[in-house]
């Protein structure tokens, strides 16, 4: 495989999205700027970004893959990933424009004004922006290393790092959006023209398509993609499935990368507008997923996914791994390349490769690295925001300090931010992407999303019910996972891979306790005013 | 709108008035069920599919199974939810923006 097309077409959409930093850069100048692009974002425009910050590296390389290697359960990442844009959009999009200024924490602690409450919603946000950032650079490293095996990864990774710096800190929030906004378009303009290739494949009939998808020849027998169970099965399949759907529903909703987007436009209603552009451009995407998915499944073939070698380096590593001999040879003799081992985050890209040879597979690559670049960037402005905004100027100042040292304190934390994430990804390089992201949702779901709710629906919520329904989902979900199959394989002490069966009604359950245990006479009086606001948008942030 | 100050007396009273309540209302008359809805809605796609993996397996429509029609069915549920909710929320706007103007010429006056 060359890596000239893929590195050309890449630096065409950096060159594109350094246009449009240098452009944004005038824009930037105080922390409303930074952080909100002056909620001049039209509702249109933030859908699509909306749409970019969501559909990841996981979305597009990971479920392309499950659906390929495990058809239908891996279609339900995709199910789970839309139905829960319907959370956001009745329950808390619009209230969050109505009542925030720049984060998720000034919604929590709009009538919960305990520094606590802030600091513990500040600190779930780092964690969670954090760890879906190493997921998607570790991905970037994983794209680069199996598609242009002269780069070392953490190159990749630290291309990744830089250039998601430059968007940040010369374009803020308005560049970040535009970014963004580009990538989405890509994303799904590739994804459509991908299903298109598959279905001209099946000569547009999608009969055949799914006869071919129904009898899928997998270690030598057929196998039915459309059934259910492949990856989901045995006496657990049924409960991992249903923790998986409940994480997946209500964790976007608790995403701070998400949350924050809506405080780029101006009104409730643009907000709403965004949300409804995202549903139909994710909806849309997430039914590509499986035409690639089931496309890569019968025209590539699963044994072919994965990282291939050719001639001189195949007769090697068949020499030096005598075992395998007899399969690999075959392969070899057969395909005139070898996979020795498979790996279904290559699925899209194979795809790609077979319907449209080695430019529109040096297109889909660059276009996955483009796509971790967005998100990252929006990572990035979101842990800067709750630690220069919330932790900073809310906590440690004391609201005081002025515009300079705001977006000073707010620079140097995307860089340190930019920086950790940098050191964290070539360091935890090893670790499986799913994992973590796995991690994000989970703790979204349990530490945020139970909070935002009862603050904006419970007129008896209290302090001390937030402080304990964040903490007991952080460290619950934490701890789940740590000890889960997904990190300890078959000696796990907890049988379920997502732990949000368990852990988001643990965080639920701590919020109510807790508030029955402290109550809070203040945050109660407080209620009245917030549900004016929440629903009407009297005196929301300009 | 401009920064106006407004009085926390001035919040209560507005949370008070019949207006406002009945917005609160109506906005809850649609939401609430529409949330009971896609969740149970959604839920009974892994419950199905979980636990009666052989039935939900069977070929609907040509090859595709029961399960896939029904995760494809999520889609369109998700849909017209949406198409819905929008509609209705023009009203919802309608009586906000109505409270808001009341409110900005009782604090100039």
């Amino acid at each position: 495989m060359t890596s000239q097309p893929s590195l050309i077409m890449f630096g065409v959409f950096v060159g594109i999205t350094l246009i449009v930093t240098y452009w944004a850069s005038g824009q930037s100048t105080t922390s409303r700027g930074f952080y909100t692009a002056h909620r001049r974002i039209g509702g249109v425009q933030n859908g699509w970004a909306i749409a970019g910050d969501y559909m990841s590296a996981a979305s597009f390389l990971g479920i392309t893959g499950l659906v390929a290697f495990y058809g239908f359960d891996g279609f339900m990442y995709s199910v789970g990933w839309l139905v829960a844009y319907l959370t956001v959009l009745l329950l808390v999009a619009e209230q969050l424009r109505n009542t925030g200024k720049y984060t998720m924490a000034d919604l929590i602690s709009f009538r919960l004004r305990g520094r606590g409450v802030r600091a513990i919603a500040a600190v779930s946000t780092l964690a969670i922006t954090l760890f879906y950032m190493i997921a998607q650079m570790v991905g970037s490293g994983l794209i680069v290393n199996l598609l242009l095996p002269r780069f070392p990864d953490y190159i990749a990774i630290g291309v990744v790092g830089v250039l998601m710096l430059v968007y940040v800190l010369f374009g803020g929030m308005l560049a970040t959006t535009w970014v963004q906004i580009i990538k989405a378009g890509l994303l799904i303009a590739t994804a459509l023209a991908l299903s298109l290739l598959v279905m001209g494949h099946f000569g547009f009939s999608m009969g055949a398509f799914l006869t071919a998808a129904s009898k899928v020849p997998i270690s030598g027998r057929p196998t039915n993609l459309l059934q259910p169970g492949l990856l989901y099965h045995g006496p657990l399949g049924a409960w991992n499935l249903i923790s998986l759907g409940l994480a997946l529903v209500l964790g976007t909703a608790g995403l701070p990368h998400i949350l924050m987007r809506f405080f780029t436009v101006p009104t409730a209603k643009a907000a709403r507008t965004s949300v409804a552009w995202a549903m139909v451009l994710v909806g849309a995407f997430y039914l590509t997923t499986s035409f690639m998915g089931l496309g890569a499944a019968t025209i590539v073939g699963q044994d072919h996914i994965g990282k291939r070698m050719y001639a001189g380096q195949a007769i090697e590593y068949i020499a030096q791994h005598p075992d395998q001999q007899q399969r690999l040879n075959g392969q070899l003799v057969h395909d005139g390349f070898i996979v020795p081992v498979t790996n279904n985050n290559l699925a899209a890209p194979l795809l790609a490769g077979n319907l449209g040879g080695p430019l529109l597979i040096a297109f889909v690559a660059a276009v996955a690295f483009a796509t971790i670049l967005a998100v990252v960037a929006g990572l990035t402005i979101t842990a800067s925001s709750a630690f220069a905004h919330d932790i900073w100027f809310n906590l440690i100042r004391n609201g005081k300090g002025d515009e300079t040292e705001h977006l000073f304190v707010a620079r140097a934390t995307a860089v340190a931010v930019g920086a950790a994430a940098i050191v964290l990804s070539i360091a935890l390089r090893g670790f499986n992407v799913a994992f973590l992201v796995g991690l994000a949702f989970a703790v979204a779901a349990s530490a945020n999303v139970p909070v935002i709710l009862l603050s904006l629906s419970w007129r008896r919520f209290s302090r001390g019910g937030a402080i304990a329904g964040m903490l007991s989902g952080l460290i619950s979900s934490l701890i789940l996972i740590a000890i889960s199959p997904v990190a300890m394989g078959t000696h796990a002490l907890f049988p379920l891979d997502n732990p949000g069966l368990v852990s988001i009604p643990i965080g639920l359950l701590g919020a109510v306790i807790g508030t029955l245990a402290t109550p809070d006479p203040a945050s109660e009086q407080m209620f009245d005013q917030l549900q004016v606001r929440a629903t009407t948008g009297l005196g929301a942030e300009v | 709108m401009q920064h106006r100050q407004i009085t926390p007396e001035q919040w209560d009273a507005l949370a008070a008035e019949p207006e406002f309540r009945t917005l609160v209302a109506t906005r809850r008359r649609f939401v609430v069920p529409a949330t009971i809805f896609f969740v149970v809605y959604y839920f009974a796609l892994p419950v199905s599919v979980g636990f009666a993996p052989q039935v939900m397996g069977r070929p609907a429509i040509g090859p595709l199974t029961w399960a896939y029609c029904f995760a494809l069915s999520q889609f369109v549920m998700t849909w017209v939810l949406l198409a819905l909710y929008l509609a209705r929320a023009r009203g919802f706007d309608l009586q906000a923006a109505r409270i808001r103007h009341r409110e900005a010429r009782e604090v100039k006056t």
